[in-house]
C-alpha cells in the first residue's frame, strides 16, 4: 500500500482544486476572455507561496522524511516547450481542463471529460509516435 | 461552517496549491505534476510491444497514476459532500453527441501538448515555476499564449 500516500495527497489537491473552481470551464473561458482574474491570482499565489517555501527548503537544505536528499530535477528546455504549450494551451481553452482538472471533472460527475481523458490518452500516444520526426 | 461549503477565494485556494510543491517533496519526495499519468494509462491499456515507445520512467512518474486517481476521488468529495449547491464544471453543449466530439479532439491537444512541452499547468507553472526555471517559464507563456489565440479565434467565429 505504499501507494496509498499518493491517493491521499492527490485526494487532498483534487478537494483544493474542485473548491477553488479551477476546473471549471466557466472558469477558464473568464480567464482566457480577462473577464475575472480569479485564476491568475489562484496561480500567481500558488506560485508565490511554492517559489517562497521552496527558496526555505533548499536554503534550509531540508531532507525528505525519510532522510534522503530531495530530488529537484530541472526540466531542460528545448523546442517542444514552446510548440507543445501552444498546442496545449489550445486544447486548454476547448476542453476547460488541464491534465489534473480532466479527472477532478470526471471525479465531481461532469461525465463528459471521460472523452477528454480519452483524447488526451490518444494525443499522448500520438506525440509518442512521432516525436523523432518532430523539432525539439 | 459556511467555508466548507462555498466556493474558495484565489486567497485560500491559491496559497493552498504553492503548499504542494514542498510537501509533496518532504514527504514523498516527489516532484508535483500529472501529465505523465496519460503515458502510463496508455501502458496499461496497450499491449506490451506498443509500450516501448514511451520509454515510460515508472520510478519517476509511476506514482501519478495513484495522484490523479486521487484527485478524482477529491472532486468526488467536494461534488457529493462539501457543496451547497450542484456543481456544473462543464457547460450544456458539451453534454451533447457535438459536445464529446469537441472535447475529444480538444483533449487530443492537451494530451499531445502537454507530452511535447515536458510537462503541464502543475509541473511546470506550478512546480517549474516554484522552483524558479525559466524552461517553465517559457513553456506557461506558451500554455498561455495558445489558450488566448484558441479565445481570440473563436470570438471572430
Amino acid at each position: 500500500m505504499k501507494n496509498l500516500i499518493y491517493i491521499i495527497f492527490g485526494t487532498v489537491f483534487g478537494i483544493v482544486l474542485t473548491k477553488a473552481e479551477v476546473v471549471s470551464w466557466f472558469r477558464i473561458q473568464s480567464m482566457f476572455q480577462f473577464a475575472e482574474l480569479h485564476m491568475y491570482l489562484v496561480i500567481s499565489s500558488a506560485v508565490v507561496v511554492g517559489a517562497i517555501t521552496m527558496q526555505l527548503v533548499q536554503r534550509m537544505k531540508l531532507q525528505s522524511i525519510d532522510g534522503k536528499e530531495l530530488t529537484i530535477k530541472g526540466k531542460p528546455f528545448h523546442k517542444g516547450f514552446i510548440i507543445g504549450g501552444v498546442i496545449f494551451g489550445f486544447g486548454w481553452a476547448i476542453t476547460g481542463a488541464c491534465p489534473g482538472p480532466i479527472f477532478a471533472q470526471i471525479g465531481a460527475g461532469e461525465l463528459p471529460a471521460v472523452f477528454t481523458l480519452a483524447g488526451a490518452l490518444v494525443g499522448a500516444f500520438l506525440y509518442h509516435s512521432v516525436k523523432e520526426k518532430l523539432p525539439h | 461552517m459556511n467555508f466548507f461549503f462555498e466556493p474558495w477565494n484565489w486567497y485560500i485556494a491559491g496559497p493552498l496549491i504553492g503548499l504542494f510543491v514542498p510537501a509533496l517533496l518532504i514527504v514523498t519526495n516527489k516532484m508535483l505534476g500529472i501529465s505523465s499519468s496519460f503515458e502510463h494509462i496508455c501502458m496499461i491499456v496497450l499491449p506490451k510491444d506498443r509500450q516501448g515507445i514511451f520509454k515510460f520512467n515508472m520510478q519517476e512518474n509511476g506514482w501519478k497514476l495513484y495522484f490523479s486517481i486521487g484527485i478524482a476521488v477529491g472532486a468526488f468529495i467536494v461534488a457529493n459532500f462539501l457543496s451547497s449547491v450542484p456543481l456544473q464544471f462543464l457547460p450544456d453543449q458539451y453534454h451533447t453527441t457535438e459536445g464529446y466530439i469537441k472535447l475529444f479532439c480538444g483533449g487530443i491537444l492537451v494530451g499531445f501538448g502537454t507530452r511535447y512541452a515536458n510537462g503541464c499547468t502543475s509541473g511546470h507553472s506550478i512546480f517549474g515555476l516554484s522552483i524558479l526555471q525559466s524552461s517553465s517559464l517559457k513553456a506557461t507563456i506558451s500554455f498561455f499564449a495558445g489558450g488566448l489565440l484558441y479565445t481570440f479565434l473563436a470570438s471572430l467565429f
